[in-house]
């Protein structure tokens, strides 16, 4: 029985003790160690989240650098693409350039050749017929120096004058 | 394997032998009184007696403080009553089939024995003061060092201080977070602070050496003092909602209207709550204590009928009480827990705000 009766002075000392440990505890205690361990949770949770944000940023920016190379990649070789043709072009110009010079100044070297080889066939002509006259000239004044053979050739002449007309004649009749 | 069959048969040996010898001392009396035994343990004492060495008792003999009407305060160490046999200054034990078993009691002129104002420290008194500088040095230097590093971010807590936020953690998000719900923080640091005053007296009454072995969670005056605790917090800060609940609940008008039918219902659960809190504490510690005593006077009643009976006693009871010291000790953690649940549960119930009120609908 004595066990369930309540006892005044063990409520004090109960008072007390609890009393004093609530006191204490719930002022210098627990609020302070709650308190912490939230600010410190949250703090996790904040970073946490930071460091997922950054992590989302790194990833993009990664996506970006990524893009921008390959643009990059891609106006590269259209450069190049574009120089090669240009080169190709130039060349082909300078080539086609080179052979018309080429081929004019043939053409000039071709008639200029011409020319001289028409001026020299000219005055080559020009020498011989002349030489020719010369020669004909003194053969003439040889074979004819003396009567007979100037009369000799007179005949000779005539004769041939004659046969050509016969002979026209014969095909005229 | 075997080395420690070793052991627990010499452990086995030592106890028989020691057992055997405290019936030897036993038996200058007539026969074991398992009850007084108990009562003894269980019981509120004006001195801590802690062992026997010899002849010799070693106990801590505590300040008894009286308050009588007729002859005013008296103040004394324990150890008087001690040396005359139990009374001092007209103070008497009173009888144990009373209800102050053992209490003192002050002689009337006329003969009849009246109970003063007794503010002793008891042995029950001490051993609270003990657990409350232990909860006292578990916390506080925990607290100093999340003042001292509060504001840095980058201090590691010691071993020690996360272990203490741990087991501060456990309790407020596994008990008093879900069950009192937004407004957790006013009643927190109480629910705290019986959470581990509860489990620091259940603890240090496992202890069989003198800071600890004593129930004072098995009082009725202590379990009383913390429902009393849970009471007031669920009634004094009881919102509208909760009082218009009690007084004006949601049934049939005519279970209300001319005889306040529900209302009265209500009312009687303010009080039944608490109070079932308070026996439940006290009777599972009580239980529990009981039957290790009963387990360990098996022992000496076992050796009033021979050696080869005390024996085989022995063996069962030291069996028995290592299965029931593991129960106690998960008992301590549980009826901590279920006493800061329940008091949770009612704060929360005492705290329905209208909006709450109106889902519930």
């Amino acid at each position: 029985m004595s066990l369930l009766v309540p006892d005044s002075g063990l409520l004090f000392w109960m008072l007390i003790s609890f009393g004093v440990v609530f006191f204490i505890l719930a002022k210098f205690a627990f609020p302070v160690i709650t308190k912490s361990v939230e600010e410190r949770k949250n703090y996790v949770e904040t970073s946490l989240n930071s460091a997922r944000e950054a992590k989302e940023t790194l990833a993009r920016v990664e996506e970006d650098t990524k893009a921008i190379i390959a643009e990059a990649n891609k106006e590269q070789g259209r450069v190049l693409n574009e120089a090669a043709s240009q080169r190709e072009k130039i060349i082909a110009a300078a080539k086609d350039e080179a052979s018309e010079q080429a081929r004019k100044t043939l053409e000039d070297a071709r008639e200029q050749i011409q020319r001289e080889k028409d001026e020299a066939m000219l005055s080559v002509r020009r020498e011989m017929a002349s030489l020719s006259c010369d020669i004909a000239e003194k053969v003439l004044r040889e074979k004819l120096s003396d009567q007979q053979s100037q009369m000799a050739l007179i005949d000779k002449m005539l004769e041939e004058v004659v046969r050509e007309t016969g002979a026209q004649g014969g095909a005229l009749s | 394997m075997r080395r420690s069959l070793d052991i627990i048969a010499m452990l086995f040996a030592g106890l028989i032998f020691c057992s055997s010898s405290l019936h030897a001392n036993e038996k200058e009396g007539e026969g074991v009184n398992v009850q007084h035994i108990i009562f003894e343990h269980m019981l509120d004492s004006y001195t801590w007696h802690i062992t026997k060495v010899g002849d010799k008792d070693i106990a801590v003999y505590l300040p008894v403080i009286l308050y009588s009407k007729t002859s005013g305060w008296h103040v004394f160490s324990s150890r008087r009553l001690h040396e005359n046999g139990g009374s001092y200054e007209g103070f008497y034990p009173a009888p144990e089939d009373s209800a102050h078993a053992y209490k003192l009691m002050e002689k009337m002129p006329d003969g009849s024995l009246v109970r003063p104002i007794d503010l002793s420290l008891t042995k029950m008194g001490l051993a609270l003061l003990i657990n409350g500088a232990i909860l006292l040095l578990l916390f506080l230097p925990a607290a100093r060092w999340y003042r001292r590093h509060g504001s840095d971010r980058n201090a590691t807590p010691t071993k020690y201080v996360s272990f203490v936020e741990s087991i501060v953690e456990m309790v407020e998000d596994g008990i008093i977070k879900p069950c009192i719900g937004e407004n957790y923080r006013k009643f927190s640091p109480y629910l705290l602070t019986a959470f581990f005053f509860i489990f620091t007296c259940n603890l240090m009454s496992l202890l069989p050496i003198f800071p600890g072995g004593v129930g004072v969670t098995a009082n009725m005056s202590i379990t009383l003092f913390l429902a009393l605790c849970t009471f007031l917090m669920v009634n004094i800060f009881g919102s509208k909602e909760y009082w218009k609940e009690i007084l004006w609940p949601d049934v049939p008008t005519w279970l209300k209207a001319p005889v306040p039918l529900m209302p009265m219902i209500e009312l009687l659960g303010i009080f039944t709550k608490p109070i079932a809190l308070m026996i439940r504490l006290f009777a599972n510690m009580l239980g529990g204590h009981m039957a290790m005593l009963v387990l360990t006077t098996l022992i000496f009643i076992g050796f009033s009928a021979g050696m080869v009976m005390g024996s085989s006693m022995t063996f069962l009871s030291v069996l028995f009480n290592i299965f029931m010291y593991g129960l106690e000790l998960l008992v301590a953690y549980i009826q901590a827990y279920v006493f800061t649940l329940l008091s949770a549960v009612f704060i929360g119930s005492a705290q329905i705000h209208h909006h709450k009120a109106k889902e519930e609908k």
